[in-house]
Order: C-alpha cells, then sequence, then structure tokens
C-alpha cells in the first residue's frame, strides 16, 4: 500500500510541475500588457520599457519562469502588480471561503443523495424512485449562475430572510458566518446532490442483485442493516471519484457565488486579477487551485485504498 | 465542465484485476460480479420507449432553435433598442415577456441571446468532436504508443481545472463569439476524446473487427466502416450532455461578464443584468424570463441525451 501511495505521490510531483508550466505559459503567452493597466494607455513607450524592466518582463520567457519557481518554493508568489499585495495574503485570505463554500455544498449534498438512494435503490422503478429521479434530472439543469440569483430574489430579497451580499469570517462571528454562507452554500449543492444520487442509486442497484446481499438477506438480517453494513461500502466508488471530480467543477460554481455575493474568495480575486493583467495574481492563484485540484485526486484514490485495499495490488 | 458526464472516466477502482487473489477467488468473484449492471434493467430501459417527456424536451430544444435562426424574420423589436417610454414594463401584448430596465423588449432579448448559446453550445462541442474524437478514435483503435501519449496527456489536461484556463484565455483574446465558441471548444477536446477512445477501444478487438481485417480490409476502412458506425451513437449521446456542460460554461463567463461583449444579449449577461442595479426587487422579470429558458433547455438535452445513452446501451463503466 505504501508503495502504491508512494507510486501516486511521484505522479502528482509530475503533474503538478506540468500545470506550473502551463500556468506560467498560459499567463505570458496570450496578449494583454500589464503596463496598460499600470500606467494607463497614454503613456511613454519609455517608461513602459522601463517598468518592464523592473517587473523583470523583459527577460526570456525560461528565465522569469525560474524566477517565479525558486521563489513559488521559497514561499514567496509575488506581489500584485495593481494592489502591491502579496499574492499569498490574497490567497490565505481567499482560499478560507472556497473551502467552507464547498464543506458546506458537499456536506449537504452527500447528506441529501446518500438517504435518499439507500432509500429508492431499494425498490427501483416505484412511484417514489421515478419522481426522485427525474427530480435530479431538474437540480442538473440549474446551474449556480441560474439557482444561486434566484435564491437571492427569493429569499433575500423577498423574503429576507437571509443577506444578499456580504461574508463574516468563521473566526470573527461564527453564527453570521453560518447564516452569510447558507445560500451560496446551497446555491452550489443543485447539481453535486443529482450527480451523487444517481451515481450511488445505479450502483447499489447493481450491488443488492449479488449473491452476498441474497445469503444475508437469507439469514434473516434486516433490510436496514444489509443496506448499511453489505450494499454501501461496495457501491461507494462510483460517488467517490464523482465527488473527486465534481470539487474540481464546483470551482466554476464558487467564482459565480462569490462574484454574486461580493465574497472576496480565490474565485472573485481571480476575475478581477484577469481583467487587471495582474500576472502573478493569475499565476498564483491558478497554480494553488490546480493543485488543490490534483491533490484532491490524490486523496481521492487513497480513500479507494482504504474502502477496497486490493486497488494497491495491480 | 459541471457535469455528471467526465467523472466516469475516472472510476479506477472498476476495473480491478481478478486473478492476483488466488485464496479469495469466490469472495472476488462476487464483488467483481456486482460491477456488471444488472443485465435486466439495461435491456428495459434500452427496449422501453421513448417517452413523452423525451418528445416534449425534443420539442422545445426545436423550439429554441427555430427561434434563434428565424429571429430576424420574427416582428420583434432589436434587442438592443433602448425604449425609454417603456422601462420596466411588465408583460403585455405589446412586449410579450416585458422590458428591462433600459427598455429593451426582454422576449426579443432572450431569443437573440439564444444564439449565443446555442452556438457556442454546438459549435465548441463539434470542434471538440472534430479533433477530440477523431484523435480518440484513432488512438483506442490503433493502441500502442499514440495512445499511451494522448491517454496521459488528457489525464494531465484534465487535472488543470478548465474555468481558470477558459477565463483567463478569454479576458486575453478577447469577447466575441467565433473565439469563445473556439476557447471552450478547445477545453472539450480532452474529454471528448476520453469518450470516443473509450468507446473506439471496446471495438478495436471484438470479432467482426478481427473478420474484416482477417478479409483484408484495410486499417482505413476497419475505422470507417466497422468502428465508426459503432461509435456514433455513444458520441452522439455524450455529445448532447457535453453541449449542456458547455451551454453552463458559457452563462457562467457571461455572468461574470467575460462572454460575448454587451450589448450583444446571451441567456447568462440578462441574469446577470437582472440581479444588478437593484433589478431583483424592482423588476424581477429580468432575470425570471432567462432563467426559466436556461433550465428548461438544459433540463431538454440533458434528458434527450440520458434517453439516448440508454437506448444505445452505453455503458459507464466503460470510460
Amino acid at each position: 500500500m505504501l508503495a502504491y501511495l508512494a507510486k501516486r505521490l511521484g505522479q502528482l510531483v509530475v503533474v503538478g510541475f506540468i500545470i506550473s508550466i502551463l500556468v506560467f505559459l498560459l499567463v505570458h503567452l496570450l496578449p494583454g500588457d500589464p503596463t496598460v493597466v499600470i500606467l494607463g494607455p497614454n503613456d511613454t513607450a519609455h517608461n513602459r520599457a522601463l517598468l518592464l524592466a523592473q517587473l523583470g518582463l523583459n527577460k526570456p520567457l525560461y528565465q522569469q519562469y525560474w524566477i517565479w519557481i525558486s521563489h513559488v518554493f521559497s514561499g514567496n508568489l509575488g506581489e500584485s502588480y495593481v494592489t502591491h499585495e502579496s499574492v499569498g495574503h490574497i490567497i490565505a485570505t481567499g482560499f478560507p471561503i472556497d473551502l467552507e463554500l464547498i464543506i458546506v455544498s458537499q456536506v449537504v449534498a452527500f447528506a441529501v443523495a446518500i438517504p435518499l438512494a439507500l432509500f429508492t435503490a431499494r425498490r427501483p422503478n416505484r412511484p417514489v424512485d421515478n419522481v426522485a429521479t427525474t427530480g435530479t434530472f431538474g437540480l442538473l439543469a440549474l446551474p449556480p449562475f441560474v439557482i444561486a440569483p434566484v435564491f437571492v430574489a427569493v429569499f433575500a430579497v423577498a423574503l429576507k430572510w437571509f443577506p444578499a451580499t456580504g461574508y463574516t469570517s468563521f473566526t470573527t462571528d461564527p453564527a453570521t458566518n453560518i447564516h452569510d454562507m447558507i445560500l451560496p452554500g446551497l446555491a452550489l449543492t443543485a447539481a453535486s446532490i443529482a450527480v451523487y444520487y444517481r451515481l450511488l442509486r445505479s450502483d447499489l442497484i447493481s450491488t443488492l442483485q449479488e449473491d452476498f446481499i441474497t445469503m444475508a438477506r437469507s439469514k434473516g438480517l434486516s433490510n436496514r442493516y444489509i443496506m448499511m453494513r453489505h450494499a454501501f461500502r461496495p457501491s461507494t466508488f462510483s460517488l467517490m471519484a464523482a465527488a473527486g471530480v465534481n470539487i474540481g467543477a464546483l470551482l466554476a460554481g464558487t467564482f459565480i457565488v462569490e462574484y454574486l455575493f461580493a465574497m472576496n474568495g480565490l474565485g472573485y480575486s481571480i476575475v478581477v486579477a484577469v481583467q487587471q493583467r495582474d500576472y502573478l495574481v493569475i499565476q498564483g492563484i491558478a497554480l494553488v487551485v490546480a493543485i488543490a485540484y490534483v491533490v484532491l485526486q490524490f486523496i481521492v484514490d487513497f480513500l479507494f485504498t482504504v474502502v477496497d485495499p486490493r486497488v494497491t495490488r495491480e | 465542465m459541471p457535469d455528471d458526464r467526465e467523472l466516469r472516466s475516472t472510476g479506477s477502482g472498476q476495473t480491478l484485476p481478478t486473478d492476483t487473489f488466488p485464496g479469495q477467488a469466490a469472495v472476488d468473484e462476487m464483488v467483481v460480479m456486482r460491477q456488471e449492471p444488472a443485465p435486466e434493467t439495461d435491456e428495459a430501459l434500452a427496449r422501453r420507449p421513448l417517452g413523452l417527456l423525451f418528445w416534449l424536451a425534443l420539442g422545445w430544444v426545436g423550439l429554441v432553435v427555430l427561434l434563434a435562426v428565424i429571429a430576424n424574420l420574427l416582428p420583434l423589436p432589436n434587442p438592443n433598442l433602448q425604449n425609454y417610454a417603456a422601462i420596466n414594463v411588465g408583460p403585455s401584448l405589446h412586449h410579450l415577456l416585458g422590458t428591462d430596465d433600459l427598455g429593451r423588449d426582454l422576449l426579443s432579448r432572450i431569443i437573440y441571446g439564444a444564439r449565443v448559446s446555442l452556438v457556442v453550445g454546438f459549435g465548441a462541442v463539434g470542434i471538440g468532436m472534430a479533433i477530440g474524437g477523431t484523435l480518440g478514435l484513432i488512438s483506442g483503435f490503433r493502441g500502442g504508443k499514440l495512445d499511451i501519449v494522448l491517454n496521459a496527456a488528457s489525464f494531465v489536461i484534465l487535472a488543470f481545472p478548465a474555468i481558470v484556463a477558459v477565463i483567463a484565455i478569454v479576458a486575453f483574446w478577447g469577447q466575441t463569439l467565433a473565439k469563445i465558441t473556439i476557447i471552450i471548444g478547445v477545453a472539450t477536446i480532452p474529454v471528448l476524446f476520453r469518450v470516443v477512445r473509450a468507446s473506439s477501444l471496446a471495438y478495436a478487438n471484438r470479432d467482426f473487427v478481427v473478420a474484416a481485417r482477417t478479409l483484408g480490409a484495410t486499417s482505413t476502412r476497419i475505422v470507417f466502416k466497422e468502428i465508426l458506425p459503432n461509435v456514433i451513437p455513444v458520441a452522439v449521446a455524450f455529445g448532447l450532455i457535453a453541449v449542456a456542460g458547455v451551454i453552463v460554461l458559457e452563462g457562467s463567463l457571461a455572468f461574470l461578464g467575460l462572454s460575448v461583449a454587451l450589448p450583444t444579449p446571451s441567456w447568462g449577461n440578462i441574469i446577470s443584468e437582472g440581479t444588478s442595479n437593484g433589478n431583483l426587487s424592482t423588476n424581477p422579470y429580468i432575470l425570471m424570463w432567462p432563467a426559466l429558458a436556461m433550465f428548461l433547455l438544459l433540463l431538454s438535452i440533458n434528458l434527450i441525451g440520458d434517453r439516448l445513452r440508454q437506448r444505445f446501451d452505453v455503458r459507464e463503466g466503460l470510460l
């Protein structure tokens, strides 16, 4: 198992390295001049060249990459060209917001999808199952940019149950923080519920037709016990793989939600940075997001080995 | 792309070797057997008639496409015409869905906005399918080094969150319909490659392919005459679900102000407009209509794609 995890970790390092190059090239090969944003469009060519040299942007690309990546390894992601805020600080303030949004939405998604699937998979194609399965199609058709504004319109503007914008950090005021998180968290959760429910339901239906389930039934074990102890664990592979990829897909949703609710998360920061050609901020955030995503895949792989140790013996 | 299609590609837990644990053969057999979907269920699904919902969904997609195509011929006001005499009016005979806070006709904006969603949705998947699908078809059939390299590349690219790259490229390169379609199209290549490759791989060693080769058929002939016809249904079903995913991505970009430049309407930017300037309290129609249209379109495309997938008996575990 350790050898397997070491191999996966090695792959992770390689992928992380490739991603750092992709992120760097992405930002530097695209058209757009950061000096236009910093100096304004009417400054002289001489001043522009001076600033480029000052920022180190006149060096060959491979040198720039080397300077950047060696600073990254010493923990320095640089600073914003525009606000001079350190990129590390932007990420340190933004990341917890994304993390909390994702945790809230995923906890809700699992809390709804798992019991629902356990309930409907026992008797597939009955009315309850059909309603739930068709209903989840509806949830799939509600991306955050559709459902989040509708939530704000109904629950914040019309009913005034929740604030329409704003974010209070958990450490400042836990109660307000959770209250602020409910609408954005729920807006993110819709599609996840649908994906998790559908995958778990179809895997459970397959599992329930196995001999060992028949065996358990013939021993007279209760349905509840069979579902929880026999059927659930071998049915969670697709669910875990889905969760790993889905959390990556959620990023797009967190961008929308942060933008709509004016929360200072990574998504909000990168949209602003892109508009301002703020190279180091874009690079830093993209790198952190991509690495976090890869690490997450690693965690999912690790969970596979916990649920089914045979995975490691390929 | 926020849909469940690409998730299946990572179902690595599904391909467990069965011959490595001789002592546990019986146990393994049971555990491995469960990974075969129940045959009755699948066949029943495939034989089930397409159903009323399917035709309703097809009808809605057809209507949206038709209106978007003939928008110029319809008796609609210019979608960007600001009529200050009719600001924020509710639905009426004159403005069927009402007007927005600049006095623009919402029905007209939504019909013209549908063009953006449809062109980007189908155009991007078309580009992704033309490149990723072709590569996948060849890679799955040929195997060997080409397959190993392309497969590894698709994994690395998929490890990168597409939304970040797409946002950056759109913002730097330009916010025109053609550019956005190309950028998102390129972003869909790895996913569509994986889908088509898996399907092509599954057919590459089937008896009828071996038979054709024995009869002396060229590789080109085998790919086009034997494999492609079997891969197309899968590609169409997943392609449709990808279209829904791309429409969501475009809508998200539009919401962030990073899709087609204003004032060109798109459903995402009308929704965004509906949430700004206090429109949520003064005129919720601006948000409601495009949100409803988007919901129905995504629901319809997903339903059609899912029914086709069942009809063609595409195994999710295959990917």
